[in-house]
């Protein structure tokens, strides 16, 4: 708790000018163990357009909703920053649990479309104003909001974890016989799903054809008629089941609307039943690619809550994980994107060669090549085993950068790739920030916005790296920018190689319960694919009252409509490679 | 010239494809179906294709490798088996997919619960293989395995391991992780020179 209310104190040191310009319309948020600013649902419009405008925090990182049932309020929280780097504002707007509406923010940080999407889907929280308010991971004949405190689903067992029939009287039974077939979903009442039409779905193809009427042109006097087109949900090039709708004029993209959720499992409900250490190999299952980095964000939150650091040796063996994660992701997102611009799988193949030396690794120290579950509550769970360093160190200073510089042979001047990536998916520097694009995708435009430096967590600011920013914003350089950003992770690499002290890797005895203050924590890494975020409440029970997951790839996504417009509809998979989503992670 | 990078990329699928012969020809035919050149082809110098022959050949195993888990069981010299897990049920309640299911066994005379599992199971169609219930076992009784080719006919039958599927002997988790096998056993022997230095 000490560090946690200290934290809240820093926050709101960085916030005079905020007090002082908005000071009539905020109340400090002083819950024990919160931070932040409570303000009322009219005024945040205004507040909003205020602290972008004038103070600079043009980048709204999460918005995402709390349910607190016994107070009877349904609570929306903001986490803004400034694209310049800094602390975060936290606000919050509270309104009853019976009807919630919140002024939606769509207009002011168009970032925020798909998360008040998320928000209405699993909580019921209307956003007034909303372009487009409907279910975004659940499907369109989906019962209820599931993250309400209240809801519980067909084959429902215990509100929290450890299940009481699992020990001492712990008879087993298989969850299929409990669960028939057919009776494991439930449906609104008067639903026939014989009979059920989609109608979201129809409105899906409508809304994006809100130019069906109208008679498309090329630019010369021929006229023609647009037409849509489903790409996927299974199409070999959406890296999962992942589908847009697309909207075309003869070759060119009118508008286009990812449609996702096919791999929706409610991830923050399994979560909010778990005790706060089951989370962790659950947040491996996120962005599975890069396992490590994703237990570094719920790490860092719950250790916010607890007020413990990791030991030092800890700290860096974490950095030396996650680095290499970054690693092994941007060679995979390489690879993947030159799959999507045709060059089957040899590309792909040759960086997976180098992703697997790093797995190896990865294997031996935390037991598992891609599910990691390595991180824990102040440490990490056990120390690098004989010779790992050995071969990290011989893979930075000598195979990895050899293997990059092959790469780059092999791929930067080719001409395919540059006439498939230069020009072609422009996302530009103020769209990037609007639509809280990250990571990537958002250097790649010119921000250079790296949580690593403009937030500093863990031990970040003792190593000497680069932030990797390209300025053109296309397919190409988002490949370059990744090549980059290999090269900065080996410097980073080779340092904690250099300076990886002795000692401990756990601060105190970790227990199967861990006891975690009441209070908030916002716990954000920079994830390989952008930022990634843990929004976490306790309210001092064993599991999490709140558990939220900012993902990088699910907000990325929002600006991919910008992207594709005007350009070819085979250009659509190049910029969704370039993007480099991950299911898991998007649908969660 | 336009072309050029096209045919700079060339050369190196060219190298990569030369290198595998090259990578042959150094270890006179033994490249293949050979544990010393195995580790070669799969550490940090690893040349030529890097694939492996499975299920002939076969990758190895780090010590920490984590699958399913297993019972752990000691020998006495006299042949009797002892069972180390006392159904204090910590893996149960740590178990994220709460996929373990322990029956404690009481005494038939008081009804008092002993501290020994009746019964134990684990469905390993469930199991999530994160090794939390082996990390926070306080007698070294539950270890994850290294056996991962767990296919089987019948789902609903086959994969639910129970007591007798589980329980292995001390001497097979010696082998399989010989360096953590060793610190507890050390550990526990200090415990009971300590105890012994009391009495």
């Amino acid at each position: 708790m000490p560090e946690n209310s200290k934290e809240s104190k820093q926050v709101k040191k960085g916030m005079e000018d905020v007090e002082a310009r908005f000071s009539e319309l905020l109340t400090p948020d002083e819950r024990t163990g919160y931070g932040g600013y409570l303000i009322q649902a009219d005024h945040l419009l205004d507040f909003a357009l205020g602290v972008r405008d004038e103070l600079g925090f043009d980048y709204l990182s999460s918005v995402t909703g709390v349910d607190y049932l016994p107070d009877g309020k349904m609570e929306v929280v903001y986490h803004a920053y400034r694209s310049k780097g800094g602390p975060a504002l936290v606000f919050k707007v509270q309104v009853p649990r019976d009807n919630p509406v919140v002024p939606s923010l769509v207009s002011i940080y168009p970032g925020a479309n798909f998360q008040e999407r998320e928000a209405w889907d699993l909580l019921g929280i209307r956003f007034a104003g909303h372009p487009n308010l409907q279910r975004i991971l659940t499907w369109e004949g989906f019962e209820g909001h599931p993250l309400r405190k209240d809801w519980k689903e067909p084959f429902y067992e215990e509100d929290t974890k450890p299940f009481k029939n699992r020990w001492p009287e712990g008879h087993v039974y298989r969850i299929e016989e409990k669960v028939e077939y057919g009776k494991n979903v439930q449906y609104p009442a008067n639903f026939n799903p014989e009979t059920w039409i989609p109608e979201a779905d129809s409105l899906l193809y409508t809304g994006t054809a809100h130019f069906n009427g109208e008679k498309g042109s090329n630019g010369r006097s021929l006229e023609t008629d647009h037409i849509i087109v489903n790409l996927g949900p299974q199409h070999p090039s959406t890296h999962g089941v992942f589908r847009m709708v697309v909207t075309l004029d003869g070759e060119t993209i009118v508008d286009l609307q990812p449609v996702m959720g096919y791999l929706h499992r409610n991830h923050e409900k399994i979560s909010e039943r778990n005790t706060f250490i089951m989370n962790m190999p659950y947040t491996d299952r996120l962005d599975y690619i890069c396992s490590m980095s994703n237990n570094f964000g719920y790490a860092l939150a719950v250790e916010k809550l607890m007020g413990i650091k990791p030991p030092e040796r800890a700290e860096y063996i974490r950095v030396m994980m996650v680095e290499l994660t970054r690693v092994l992701n941007h060679l995979w997102a390489i690879g993947f994107l030159l799959n999507d611009l045709g060059a089957f799988f040899t590309p792909a193949l040759y960086a997976i060669n180098d992703r697997e030396l790093i797995l190896d690794i990865f294997e031996a120290t935390a037991g598992s090549r891609m599910m990691c579950n390595y991180f824990r509550f102040g440490g990490v769970v056990r120390d690098l085993p004989e010779g790992a360093l050995e071969k990290v160190r011989e893979l930075v200073h000598e195979r990895l950068p050899r293997r990059v510089d092959d790469l780059e042979d092999y791929l930067t001047d080719n001409e395919i790739v540059r006439s498939r990536g230069i020009g072609v998916g422009i996302l530009p520097y103020e769209k990037a920030i609007a639509y809280s694009a990250g990571g990537p995708v958002l250097r790649a435009s010119g921000v250079p916005y790296d949580v690593r430096k403009a937030d500093p967590y863990s031990i970040y600011d003792r190593f000497d790296f680069n932030v990797a920013v390209r300025y053109n914003g296309d397919v190409y350089d988002r490949y370059l920018i990744r090549i980059d950003e290999i090269r900065e992770s080996l410097k980073i690499l080779q340092q904690v190689v250099r300076d990886l002290p002795g000692g401990e890797i756990q601060t105190g005895r970790l227990q199967y319960q861990v006891r975690v203050p009441p209070g908030e924590a916002y716990g954000r890494v920079e994830n390989p694919k952008g930022e990634l975020g843990f929004y976490v409440v306790s309210n001092g029970k064993p599991n999490p009252w709140r558990y939220h997951v900012r993902a990088p790839s699910f907000i990325n996504v929002t600006a991919m409509a910008e992207m594709c417009k005007g350009y070819k509809i085979a250009d659509v998979v190049a910029v969704l490679g370039s993007i480099d989503i991950v299911l898991g992670e998007t649908d969660r | 010239m336009y072309g050029i990078g096209i045919l700079k990329g060339l050369g190196v699928t060219l190298k990569h494809f030369i290198e595998t012969y090259i990578d042959d020809i150094r270890w006179l035919g033994k490249r293949y179906y050979n544990d010393e050149a195995l580790s070669v082809r799969q550490g940090p110098q690893a040349r030529g294709v890097f694939t492996v022959q499975y299920p002939e050949e076969k990758l190895n195993i780090p010590e920490e490798f984590r699958f399913i888990p297993f019972l752990v069981y000691d020998e006495l010299p006299n042949g009797e088996i002892v069972e180390r897990c006392t159904s204090c049920g910590i893996c149960a309640k740590v178990c994220p997919p709460q996929c373990i299911w322990i029956v404690r066994s009481s005494d038939p005379l008081t009804g008092r619960p002993k501290p020994e599992s009746a019964e134990f199971y684990i469905d390993i169609d469930i199991c999530m293989n994160c090794g939390l219930c082996a990390e926070f076992c306080p007698f070294d009784s539950i270890k994850m395995d290294h056996h991962f080719e767990l296919a089987s006919y019948d789902r609903s039958k086959d994969q639910i391991y129970n007591k007798d599927r589980l329980m292995k002997p001390a001497s097979y988790y010696a082998s399989i992780r010989p360096k953590n096998y060793e610190k507890e056993e050390k550990v526990r022997r200090e415990k009971e020179a300590a105890k012994a230095a009391k009495a």
